[in-house]
């Protein structure tokens, strides 16, 4: 029993934190311009 | 310069065919790197910067504004600056001229290499540009200068309308789905365990931890993530209405209260999975729809800001102040550059200028005007500079009188309730029903105790949940907008596409809409006198002149050409223009041009109104597609019938004034049609609103753009069918779609009412509806074309 409470739990906290991770992301606003983050990675961008 | 270059004009007529300016793309003249000193300045500039890979990654864009540097004039910026607390400033643009990606390279590097510049960055998806930069408000004139010159055109845009369209509920709506969606992910872990339990030696103590686990993860998430449901059920509710989202927040919360009682009572069956799963699934449909939507309304949030006017007032102590159009007070004095649009209705105080009115009375031909003339907002000046003075904003200005029009002809539209909510207020109470009558049925009938007999309830509800229902609609949607969208078709209101299917007959207005904006020149038989004057006319921004220029290919524009408003050109003992200016006798019945010049006879030249390419084949097509066409045109009586019969439209009306168009869409409407009327000028606003439903090229009037339903790009006409024929099959698909998960939901009813239904086979039932609805809308992605 303790072994899958322990799972349980584990998998629990990892998924929490695909989803903290994915909220950060949307309220930084890396969701707001799909188009253009797929065009930028084709372009050298020499600055800083 | 005077006759004597001019007289080896002939040699460029023998010239090699054109090539194409390195900056912008656009047509040269032979031998020319640049089509202009414009684009020569800006390549120079790109170069010096050292961003010149641009030219090398640059993807043009045919539906896009080709670059033009140095185009348009100034707008009043100051007023849409924001200053933060640290003294930097900020500023949203809209940027026309996007081409592809290197596009929103060039303008960042370009910027970032101002030391003044904080931070600049391009939104590919909206077109917008977020520019912040320290020093004075005035530095961002400078800043916004230096991407003006490469020749893309900004227009700030308003922090009141910005802070509206701060997307508060897409966000809303993303964040609950990613809460949802990671709790049916993770509430899976222990209903599996629960599934695979019944069929073998699970004891009850582990099933019960189960379901306190399942309670555990499912029970915040769908607090947290039905409350959009709540809210528009609520609101339904209180307006005396129900709506899908009423079976659905009564099913959902109903399904969770009663698997937390069977958990605390250590009962067999708990649906925490099925009802997070439910609500997953709702909200990927929801998020859907918003995001068609949010882009159709961005789309067009841009259409307009870039129509955005303001105008040059002479203040009272003899200076000019660039104002909105909209803050002009009645009785100030306004300069008219040549080229500009007139922002405001009044009288012309000063100046004799020609007037291009096509977009206010759909006159194809420019009028003159003097001192005294009435002039209306949205004429294009095409002659000398006037002064206009503002005559008073009430309801006697022809734009007053079209938007007041407009606004009586939308009235009597009404609400359109789109076809998914048409089924569900059907639908819902069923559902209720239902729902109710089992339980009445296990409780009174049976005998069964609250608990069970709500719980199959409960169950009824979530089997019968219209999970694909409310798929069905967006995801057809948001395939079909995403379509039209890539060639270059924008729908702007979200029943466009609906009402749109439905269209059995369609109106088409004359100037700008079927025919090109633009004359061209039909005869010439003379290719030196053509260069000639082609020369000449490339100096004037006269429509004859532009046609004349357009027709003659690239030239050299001649130096020292004078304009005499309303009469023609001279440059030196060349003359071109009127038959009175040239001094012959006037031997054209359509518009023409003269050129004489000494030692040889006067040329004429005769010009047309072009249709829009593929138009002809568009009124074909439309015919094919089992729809009625008819012409209505406030232009003479000569130039419409000609119109009608190149692109064969049997049915046409001449001289028509607002008023009439309105009245014969309305007598239409009346006989039980359904009108798609296809018009751009300010006198076809009205008309648009009165159709059912009603498409714009991007080149309309903003009062006719804003009443537009759809709103198409580019020259051709093919678009107008296209877009029927999509919204034509985008509503079969839906159709489909609800007929599948309807009839699903038939077949599970029974099951469920009878008490089958367990919480494995209700996720399951669920899921598998929902990706048959998503699947089958996929097939209008597709349909390659």
């Amino acid at each position: 029993m303790t072994p899958l409470l322990w799972l349980i739990a584990l998998s629990v906290f990892l998924g929490g934190g695909g989803l903290a991770l994915f909220l950060w992301a949307s309220r930084n606003g890396q969701y707001d311009d799909m188009d253009g983050a797929a065009q930028r990675i084709l372009f050298d961008d020499d600055r800083k | 310069m005077s006759g004597a270059a001019l007289a080896e004009a002939p040699a460029w007529a023998t010239r090699a065919a054109t090539s194409t300016c390195a900056h912008c793309g656009g047509e040269t003249a032979s031998g020319q790197r640049f089509c202009c000193a414009g684009c020569g300045a800006a390549f120079e500039t790109i170069q010096q910067l050292g961003l010149g890979t641009y030219y090398r990654d640059v993807v043009r864009d045919n539906l896009a504004r080709r670059l033009q540097p140095n185009a348009e004039p100034r707008t009043d910026l100051a007023r849409h600056v924001r200053t933060a607390e640290d003294g930097s400033h900020e500023l949203t643009l809209a940027v026309d001229g996007l081409q592809c990606g290197a596009c929103v390279w060039l303008i960042e590097s370009v910027l970032a290499r101002d030391p003044r510049v904080a931070g600049a960055r391009v939104n590919m998806t909206t077109r917008r540009l977020k520019l912040s930069w320290n020093g004075t408000v005035e530095d961002g004139a400078a800043l916004v200068g230096h991407i003006e010159q490469l020749g893309y055109r900004l227009v700030p845009f308003d922090p009141a309308c910005l802070a509206a369209a701060q997307d508060r509920t897409g966000r809303e709506l993303l964040r609950s789905l990613a809460v949802a969606g990671f709790a049916a992910a993770n509430v899976m872990l222990p209903a599996m365990a629960i599934w695979v339990g019944l069929f073998s030696d699970m004891g009850p103590a582990t099933r019960a931890l189960m379901h306190w686990v399942s309670a555990a993860i499912a029970m915040p998430a769908i607090i947290y993530a039905v409350r959009p449901f709540w809210r528009s059920a609520w609101g339904a509710l209180r307006q005396g209405r129900t709506n899908m989202d009423v079976p659905i927040s009564v099913g959902v919360t109903l399904v969770t209260g009663m698997s937390l009682v069977q958990t605390i009572n250590h009962a067999e069956h708990a649906y925490f999975d099925g009802a997070v799963s439910l609500l997953f699934f709702l909200l990927i449909g929801r998020v859907l729809d918003h995001y068609a939507r949010a882009h159709a309304r961005a789309a067009a949030e841009q259409l307009i800001a870039l129509q955005q006017t303001d105008v040059a007032m002479l203040e009272a102590d003899g200076t000019v102040a660039r104002r909105d159009a909209a803050a002009v007070p009645a009785g100030a004095r306004i300069l008219v550059a040549p080229g500009e649009r007139i922002g405001v209705d009044g009288t012309v105080v000063q100046g004799e200028t020609t007037l291009d009115t096509a977009l206010v009375t759909g006159e194809s031909l420019p009028v003159s005007a003097t001192a005294g003339t009435r002039v209306f907002a949205g004429t294009l000046n095409l002659g000398a500079p006037i002064t206009v003075r503002a005559t008073a904003a009430g309801g006697d200005t022809l734009l007053a009188e079209c938007v007041r029009l407009m606004e009586a002809a939308e009235a009597k539209r009404g609400r359109f309730v789109m076809f998914a909510d048409r089924v569900a207020r059907r639908y819902a109470p069923v559902v209720h029903l239902a729902a109710l009558l089992t339980f009445l049925f296990w409780w009174g009938v049976q005998g069964m105790g609250v608990a069970d007999a709500l719980l199959i309830a409960a169950s009824v509800l979530i089997i019968t949940c219209p999970c694909a229902l409310a798929l069905a609609v967006p995801a057809v949607q948001v395939i079909g907008t995403g379509r039209l969208f890539r060639r270059g078709v924008l729908v702007k209101s979200p029943t466009a596409l609906e009402r749109l299917a439905e269209a059995d007959i369609v109106v088409f207005d004359k100037t700008g809409t079927l025919t090109d904006p633009a004359l061209k020149l039909v005869s010439s038989h003379d290719p030196d006198g053509l260069k000639l004057a082609a020369s000449l006319a490339a100096t004037s921004r006269h429509p004859l002149s532009r046609a004349l220029a357009a027709a003659a290919g690239p030239v050299v524009p001649a130096e020292g050409v004078a304009e005499v408003v309303g009469a023609g050109l001279a440059c030196g003992d060349i003359r071109l223009g009127s038959a009175a200016f040239v001094g012959v006798e006037a031997t054209a019945t359509t518009p023409a041009l003269y050129l004489a010049r000494p030692g040889a006879p006067v040329v004429r030249f005769d010009f047309a109104e072009a249709l829009r390419p593929e138009a002809a084949e568009t009124i074909a097509a439309l015919r094919g597609l089992g729809l009625e066409v008819q012409l209505l045109s406030g232009d003479r009586e000569a130039a419409v019938a000609d119109a009608a019969a190149r692109a064969g439209i049997a049915t046409w009306r001449a001289g028509c004034s607002p008023v009439d168009k309105v009245a014969a869409i309305e007598a239409l409407r009346a006989s039980g049609k359904r009108v798609l009327m296809v018009g751009d000028g300010l006198n076809d606003g009205p008309c648009l609103a009165a159709a059912h439903v009603s498409i714009s090229p991007s080149t309309a009037a903003e009062i006719s753009q804003n009443a537009a339903d759809v709103v198409f790009q580019g020259a051709s006409l093919a678009p107008v069918a296209d877009a029927i024929r999509t919204a034509r099959r985008m509503k079969r698909l839906c159709q489909e779609n609800i007929a599948l998960s309807l009839a699903y939901n038939l077949l599970m009813v029974p099951v469920a009412v009878a008490g089958y239904v367990t919480p494995w086979l209700a996720a399951l039932a669920m899921s598998t509806s929902s990706l048959l609805v998503i699947g089958n809308s996929f097939r209008l992605r597709r349909q390659a074309r």
